[in-house]
């Protein structure tokens, strides 16, 4: 009986730990920010601009410049993912599928800090001649820069949504007479694209959180960004930056809210993947 | 009586063989280390961050130190100039160096003990490549403030400017606002970075740039803009010329005591303020 029960202790112990601090995170943030709240500030701040001297301290390019950037990422990253993974899973499952899964596999070791590295020397100065506008520090690159980094996670994340099509669907398809484009359209995509959306909402997840490359190459700038080649700053980005401001300041405060945006994006995000998820397992 | 003599003088030989010898390792040890023998004995662990104008010099000394006696370990983290005043007053480092005097209320709050260690100079800078090397202070102003949008409007090559900028907490920005803009606005366009190095790597990648460093960080990477007429040099910076100028400071809680107390005084003596002139900064002492 104890050898029974004391697993399921630990581990009861452990899931509500987890729970606990993540709650936890929140319910800190909520307090620290609270000052702000009972201004009612907390509104304002989500959509005024940024200016310390002129005692706005909103928080809205920093939020638009995130959803800018992290979209842009989406975009650029779903064709790619979406096509590998079809050569991968469908097309090539072995052989040379399998060679370029162990690539992206690999590819989801490499540092973020590297790709702002590539990014800063290479894409950078490239956007900035191609577009002879700017400083090439723009939503643009760093959309393109974390469409990169959120790829592999999104390929595998797809392959291993087309593993889960049951094969006599697809051997039905095959006795059929569909080729390769067909089956995809036809019943890869209908039965996976549950999944294939779960994924695609983590991996939004991933680049709206990311810290680093937009730092290194979104420019930062505190003003709404008009267009693609707009410098912009990221709530991450804008935590980043900020943290150093002395703790008394309303500058310090805003830290929280940027964080309280941060959780409900993340939460949303999630919430969406749990009713895309529930509503796939009563089919 | 024999034996006792000549026990006797051998033992003034040794006494003269002995003193001769320690005088030879005195005096070579005050030829090598000198103003480093008070880190014998030493093993603990300094810990410094802020300003990141410093970190050359925290580095060129903590190289020496390190050297000198291999047990004492230093780390120097950037962050700017109001991480280490918080750092330090949160007692989260030993050292906090800050670009800018520590407000009254930073003062009062953590009790800080300011060491003004070097005099340095901030400047405009543009790429090497641009040709404008100029500036008045109405046209920096405008710059900086989005009204002049194209290099062209102050003689140079049709294209629009991009300008950088500092964070907030950022000394080399405060003094740099105060001192060069006059408090004029900074445009809510300007890409913010984190860093001395890190503005210095931006205006060298970007022709068409501009933005602003410590003196001591200037080289062939990126081009000093003169402001009125006056070039950002040394000497200027020295004779009271170029007036975009402010203290580097070292910051202790309280009086500065142990490790700590060795370190600011290794850089305000002749070692340290040497190392300082080195990098670049004018050395106060």
């Amino acid at each position: 009986m104890v050898r029974e029960k004391f697993p399921k202790f630990v581990f009861m112990g452990a899931s509500l730990l987890s729970v606990g601090i993540t709650l936890a995170i929140l319910g800190f943030m909520v307090a620290l920010a609270y000052p702000l709240f009972a201004r009612g500030m907390f509104w304002k701040m989500l959509i005024q601009p940024w200016s310390p001297d002129q005692d706005l301290f909103g928080l809205g390019p920093m939020i638009v410049g995130t959803l800018s950037i992290a979209s842009l990422a989406v975009c650029i990253s779903l064709p790619i993912s979406c096509g590998v993974a079809c050569f991968v899973g469908i097309i090539h499952p072995r052989g040379k599928g399998r060679t370029l899964r162990q690539m992206v596999e690999a590819m989801t070791a490499i540092p973020t800090v590297i790709y702002g590295f590539v990014g800063i020397f290479l894409l950078v100065p490239l956007v900035r001649e191609l577009f002879s506008q700017g400083s090439g520090m723009c939503i643009f690159s760093a959309g393109i820069m974390l469409g990169v980094l959120i790829s592999p996670t999104m390929i595998l994340f797809f392959i291993q949504s087309f593993t889960l099509v049951p094969q006599p669907y697809l051997n039905a398809a095959d006795a059929l007479g569909a080729n390769t484009v067909q089956k995809f359209f036809y019943i890869v995509l209908p039965c996976a694209w549950k999944s294939m959306a779960t994924g695609l909402i983590l991996s939004f997840g991933r680049a709206m959180g990311d810290t680093l490359i937009a730092l290194m190459i979104s420019g930062n700038a505190v003003g709404f960004p008009g267009s693609l080649l707009d410098s912009a700053r990221t709530l991450t980005a804008h935590i980043g930056l900020i943290i150093a401001a002395d703790f008394d300041s309303i500058e310090f405060k805003t830290l929280f809210v940027c964080g309280i945006c941060l959780y409900a994006m993340t939460g949303i995000g999630v919430i969406l993947v749990r009713f895309l998820a529930g509503k796939g397992r009563v089919k | 009586m024999k034996v006792n003599k000549l026990k006797n003088k051998l033992k003034n030989k040794l006494v003269w063989v002995g003193i001769l010898v320690l005088g030879l390792a005195g005096f070579t040890g005050l030829c090598a280390a000198g103003e480093l023998d008070v880190f014998a004995g030493e093993n603990q662990v300094l810990r410094i961050s802020g300003g990141t104008a410093h970190i050359p010099v925290m580095k060129a000394v903590a190289r020496k130190i390190m050297t000198f006696n291999s047990k004492i370990q230093i780390t120097i983290a950037g962050g700017g100039s109001g991480a280490g005043i918080k750092q330090v007053g949160e007692g989260l480092v030993d050292i906090g160096n800050s670009g800018r005097q520590a407000t009254e209320g930073e003062v009062n709050k953590y009790g800080l003990k300011m060491y003004k260690w070097a005099i340095d100079g901030v400047a405009a800078v543009a790429n090497p490549k641009n040709s404008v090397k100029a500036l008045s202070t109405q046209q920096l102003q405008d710059i900086f403030s989005g009204k002049i949008i194209s290099w062209k409007a102050v003689g140079g090559e049709d294209k629009s400017i991009n300008v950088y900028t500092r964070d907030t907490a950022s000394g080399t920005r405060s003094v740099f606002w105060k001192k060069a803009l006059k408090k004029s606005d900074i445009t809510a366009k300007a890409n913010v970075v984190v860093s001395n190095g890190a503005m210095k790597t931006a205006v060298n990648n970007d022709p068409y740039s501009i933005g602003y460093v410590s003196v001591g960080f200037i080289d062939a990477g990126v081009a000093p803009l003169a402001l009125d007429g006056i070039a950002p040099t040394m000497d200027a910076v020295k004779s009271g010329q170029y007036k975009v100028v402010r203290g580097l400071f070292s910051n202790t809680k309280g009086e500065a005591k142990g490790l700590a107390k060795k370190f600011i005084d290794y850089l305000m003596g002749p070692d340290g303020q040497a190392l300082a002139a080195a990098k670049g900064f004018i050395p106060v002492n």
